[in-house]
């Protein structure tokens, strides 16, 4: 479990996040939604070290992340994986080198034991067979599931996702999604994914943050979200025509 | 104020960078690739260099000594002396400062911009270790190498170029290049040679590492890099050069 409490980040003048807090539960979903620039990636960041808190706790199974000596924080990271935006993967390494490189690190696996674990993480992403590719030659959807597997690979027991689906078709971006979800389930990973893309957020929010201009609006779940009286997420929920459409649907 | 603030952030990078690594044997590994990357993949550039510098040496070192007070031997040993002394050690450094040295900022830069840098630190890995620490030793380890057979080629174009325009004979040009040899100037090269090799690849290292923003940022890094190392590669032959050659 993670549990952020009345955290602040400001950049100069600037309240980037202001008053958060919120708990992130294992073997769920845990989703941060908010349009473009409210401070989802600033708390992701806050949270796993990447920016230094102004002010407030981020507690991962009751210990305080930011208050750790610096080799005890680096063995809280060993039981985070993360992934990237644009996946990050390592260019010069190929995919078997990338999902291999935390237990090379980390471990002290057998070569076969450590090729079984690549091989099981690749299959568990559909990437059976593409161990030699290297990331320029993958498709956006395939890198992302590529550093989804270097991220499950030494079984995390704290799994970011920052913007799983950007960039991704409506039909990746549910596999994606679904993968999220079922390892989540599968090894009670306490998972946190920033999205504002409403399929994911009806397809896997379990348990929903929405943040507005960096602080903390509406907290839920799928089902409570199209009910929700907010403003806010109102606006945010209901922007395009399309969810419009499927609000009314549902209502009649 | 900003010259004081780097100098900081760079000492304080060296000494994350020189922090006990998480597992020697990655490290290992990594060093084998940048040894591969860093020196074998400049040998052609360098061994090219060399050839044609010591050719030129030689020929102009033939075009300026007219007097016949003057023995065509030392055509060789003013080869020799130019090759071992300077062009070696500080002009092929300057090179390979801006080959090595560029590669070096970009491929970091790129790795900050993309979020790869960022990746290895939630990891739990020293991403300043793990990236900076393998190249260091690297270059450290193999310049040396690079560098003996820049010294040995030069001479060999010198010969070459002596012999075929006449400039001198082949036994002229061997026993000038043999003519008061003393070891010790071999010290002051290749001491030159290992504190260029740490300033190319940790100062460019060190712009790549703190590079912010895209890929505009990376290509400004990379040459700021290159600036910055070529100055101090200057200024550091000039220290030691006033360190070894004064007696």
């Amino acid at each position: 479990m993670i549990e952020i409490k009345n955290i602040h980040k400001s950049f100069g003048d600037r309240k980037v996040v202001d008053d958060v807090s919120f708990t992130f539960y294992p073997g769920k979903t845990n989703l941060m939604i908010g349009e473009s620039g409210c401070g989802k990636t600033t708390i992701l960041k806050l949270m796993v070290g990447l920016h230094a808190l102004d002010s407030g706790e981020v507690l991962y199974s009751g210990q305080n992340f930011p208050a750790l000596q610096a080799k005890e924080k680096q063995e809280v990271r060993k039981q985070i994986g993360m992934l990237f935006q644009a996946g990050a993967l390592f260019d010069s390494q190929t995919v078997e080198e990338n999902v291999r490189f935390p237990l090379d690190m980390f471990t002290n696996l057998s070569r076969e034991e450590k090729d079984e674990r690549v091989n099981f993480c690749l299959s568990r992403v559909k990437l059976e067979g593409r161990n030699n590719l290297y990331p320029s030659e993958l498709s956006g959807g395939m890198k992302k599931r590529a550093a989804l597997a270097r991220a499950i690979a030494n079984n995390p027991k704290y799994l970011f996702c920052d913007e799983p689906n950007s960039g991704l078709d409506p039909k990746t971006s549910i596999v994606i999604d679904e993968l999220i979800q079922d390892i989540t389930r599968e090894y009670n990973i306490t998972t946190v994914v920033i999205t504002h893309d409403m399929n994911s957020v009806l397809e896997i929010g379990e348990n929903i943050m929405f943040i507005h201009k960096g602080k903390n609006y509406w907290t839920g779940t799928k089902d409570q979200i199209l009910k929700a009286d907010n403003q806010e997420l109102y606006n945010f929920v209901f922007a395009s025509e399309f969810m419009q459409q499927v609000f009314k649907a549902a209502k009649s | 104020m900003n010259l004081f603030f780097h100098i900081g952030r760079y000492f304080m990078l060296m000494f994350r960078v020189f922090s006990k690594p998480e597992k020697f044997s990655v490290y290992w590994r990594q060093i084998i690739y940048e040894i591969n990357s860093i020196g074998i993949g400049s040998l052609t550039i360098v061994a090219i260099i060399s050839v044609f510098m010591g050719g030129v040496i030689t020929i102009q070192a033939a075009f300026g000594f007219t007097s016949p007070l003057v023995p065509l031997y030392a055509v060789g040993f003013t080869t020799r002396e130019s090759m071992l002394l300077e062009f070696c050690p500080t002009i092929v450094s300057l090179i390979l400062a801006g080959k090595v040295g560029s590669n070096i900022a970009s491929e970091i830069g790129a790795m900050r911009v993309t979020e790869q840098i960022d990746a290895l630190e939630i990891m739990g890995v020293n991403s300043a270790g793990y990236l900076i620490l393998p190249k260091i030793i690297a270059a450290v380890l193999i310049n040396p190498f690079l560098i003996a057979i820049s010294m040995f080629l030069g001479l060999a174009g010198g010969y070459i170029m002596g012999i075929s325009t006449g400039a001198c004979t082949s036994y002229e040009y061997i026993f000038g290049i043999q003519a008061f040899f003393e070891p010790w100037k071999l010290n002051y090269s290749f001491t030159k040679v290992v504190t260029f090799a740490f300033i190319i690849t940790s100062v460019a290292s060190y712009y790549g590492y703190y590079t912010d923003g895209g890929a505009l940022e990376v290509g400004k890094s990379s040459t700021k890099a290159v600036v910055m190392t070529s100055i101090l590669i200057l200024i550091f032959n000039l220290i030691l050069t006033q360190l070894f050659l004064t007696h």
